[in-house]
């Protein structure tokens, strides 16, 4: 197996065995059954008159409340993506367990790329069977499923992505506490300065509006997120919005467009980018 | 390539390297033949593993030049022939340590089938066989630096670096560990031992090089550089200025009631005894021998401080 692809094993057989992953899935398997109880909670709740509400009325509560689920979803994604990556690399510096896997014929690079690669695997995996998970639970107890579930999965990744990529290049110089911190706080950052930018938006004010913009370009993940949220509103709610104009695009709640192609194109610029420099900070290193 | 097979297995020209303003190794030329077991001894700081890190390539030089097995350091298919223990040893706590021998093979790398063979004679070598299958996060340190040493002997290297293989070994261990290089040697790998444990040095090394803030400060073999006497004195009633009254008798292990000179002409203890009677000091016993790595090692040491 090539070195890559061993790095990338012993990533995988890591979060396994110290069962990090078991904890996630027991975790989400609560979280799913408690949404699907407060979903199902929905059909039966009654107007003045005594009747159900209609079965539109039930989608359109389901779908902005699964997009505060999700946002919880990625939160945890995030979230978890910053704290594994952020120890990933300096850790086994620090305690030695590298010293005598890089005396072997092995390049740094591909110790880099296999830890990411490794890690992008269970971000992927588990925003995918999260997702199915949820969307399941949310079908059967309202009948409703988002307009593009397979998009909604790849946003959602993607942002787990860009906070693991941001942490391994942290990870290659800054102690594992110090790179995670700072990661989690960049995502957090960068979603104010989303909500900021949107305040703009609401406002047209371009000075506030180029702070959205700087930070999406800065760090994606608000950006992705938009994207998921996008992919997550029903038709009549993208119409409402859209009638009231600027003020309807003012909220990090919503997302009245698909994220622009220009975005996305940056957004894989921006992993390579990552990468690159997460290879050449950790090739730099002297150990 | 015909002409690595006749180079040395480590060859090393003005080998530098700084820490911004800290000298951490200062010129180091040496050349270890094949089959040799080669001492690198100095104390705390001296830039021993710093040497060993530069010449497996964790380290960038700032200058000078160095070859393992005729290669270039860095040079990644010499790793293959290559085996290492560091000092800070430390390896997957979540794996058994048959993983992480397979690991070690896979990187190393080694066909899939010469595994089993590899990982059962590197377990029995170091004598982990009846823990092979337990998690190394079980393991006592001793244990968790045996398998350090198995992980660096599959393969069958040509060079081994021992960085302090003993550090965390009991007595019986550091037998091993003896016999262990001594068997790698007559097989025909180069060990570069580093260790401060001169005893240890003592019993098996072929050659030794003593290091001190970053420079050599003296190489050879055994005999060479052990070749004056010491002497040892039981002595008392000697106060601080007496004490430094002897430094014209060389350099001084001073122990208090234990004087030791490190290299002494045997036809000076006389003029020795009379010159500490003479300073007020009562002599109990006086005891020339052949001077041990530990009586150089000092007496190198001191003569570099000054």
């Amino acid at each position: 197996m090539p070195p890559v692809l061993v790095f990338a094993r012993l990533t995988v057989q890591e979060s396994s065995r110290r069962r990090l992953l078991l904890a996630l899935v027991i975790l989400t398997l609560l979280v799913v059954g408690f949404s699907a109880w407060g979903f199902n909670k929905i059909t039966t709740v009654t107007r003045s008159d005594g009747t159900l509400l209609p079965h539109d009325q039930v989608s359109l509560i389901t779908s902005q409340l699964l997009i505060v689920i999700t946002f919880m979803y990625s939160g945890v994604l995030a979230l978890s993506a910053a704290v594994v990556a952020g120890p990933l690399i300096s850790s086994e510096v620090e305690s030695g367990l590298l010293l005598s896997m890089l005396a072997r014929p092995v390049r740094r690079s591909e110790v880099v790329i296999g830890k990411w690669l490794g890690l992008a695997i269970l971000v992927t995996i588990y925003a995918a069977g999260s997702a199915l998970l949820e969307l399941t639970a949310v079908n059967l107890a309202t009948g409703y499923e988002p307009p593009h579930p397979v998009e909604l999965v790849l946003y959602v990744a993607a942002e787990g992505l860009a906070l693991l990529s941001l942490g391994l290049v942290l990870s290659t110089r800054l102690s594992g506490i110090t790179g995670g911190v700072i990661a989690l706080v960049a995502w957090l950052m960068a979603w104010i300065a989303g909500v900021v930018g949107d305040i703009g938006t609401g406002l047209q004010n371009s000075a506030l509006q180029n702070v959205g913009t700087i930070s999406h370009l800065l760090l994606p993940t608000d950006g992705l997120w938009r994207g998921a949220v996008y992919a997550m509103e029903p038709d009549v709610i993208l119409a409402a919005l859209r009638a009231a104009g600027t003020a309807g695009r003012a909220n990090p709640f919503s997302a009245v467009d698909p994220p622009p192609t220009a975005f996305l194109a940056w957004v894989v610029v921006w992993f390579g980018l990552m990468l690159t420099l997460s290879i050449w900070s950790f090739r730099t290193r002297e150990i | 390539m015909r002409v690595a097979a006749a180079a040395p297995a480590i060859h090393t020209v003005d080998l530098t390297k700084r820490f911004g303003g800290t000298v951490a190794l200062a010129g180091l030329s040496m050349t270890v033949p094949r089959g040799e077991i080669f001492g690198f001894l100095g104390p705390n700081g001296a830039g021993k593993t710093t040497s060993v890190k530069l010449l497996l390539g964790l380290l960038k030089p700032t200058s000078g030049e160095a070859w393992l097995l005729g290669e270039p350091i860095g040079d990644l298919g010499t790793r293959r022939r290559i085996g290492y223990l560091p000092e800070l040893f430390r390896y997957q706590g979540w794996l058994d340590a048959r993983e992480v021998l397979a690991l070690h093979c896979e990187l190393a790398p080694l066909p899939r089938s010469k595994w089993k063979e590899e990982i059962a004679a590197a377990l029995d070598t170091v004598g982990l066989t009846d823990r092979a299958d337990d998690r190394v996060s079980t393991f006592s340190k001793g244990m968790q630096q045996r398998l350090g040493l198995a992980a660096a002997l599959v393969g069958k290297p040509e060079l081994v670096f021992l960085d302090e293989p003993t550090s965390a070994l009991d007595p019986v261990g550091r037998h091993d560990v003896r016999e262990i290089i001594r068997d790698l040697s007559e097989r025909g790998t180069a060990v570069f031992l580093n260790s401060h444990l001169l005893s240890e040095v003592e019993q098996v090394c072929d050659r030794v090089a003593v290091v001190d803030h970053g420079r050599v400060i003296a190489s050879g073999t055994m005999d060479e550089l052990l070749s004056g006497t010491a002497v040892k004195v039981r002595v008392s009633g000697l106060d601080d200025s007496a004490r430094t009254k002897l430094a014209a008798f060389g350099p001084l292990d001073d122990e208090g009631e234990h004087l030791t000179f490190t290299k002494l002409d045997i036809e000076r203890v006389p003029e020795l005894v009379s010159t500490i009677v003479a300073l007020g000091g009562r002599v109990y016993e006086v005891s020339p021998r052949h001077q041990t790595l530990e009586d150089r090692f000092l007496q190198l040491l001191h003569e570099d401080d000054k």
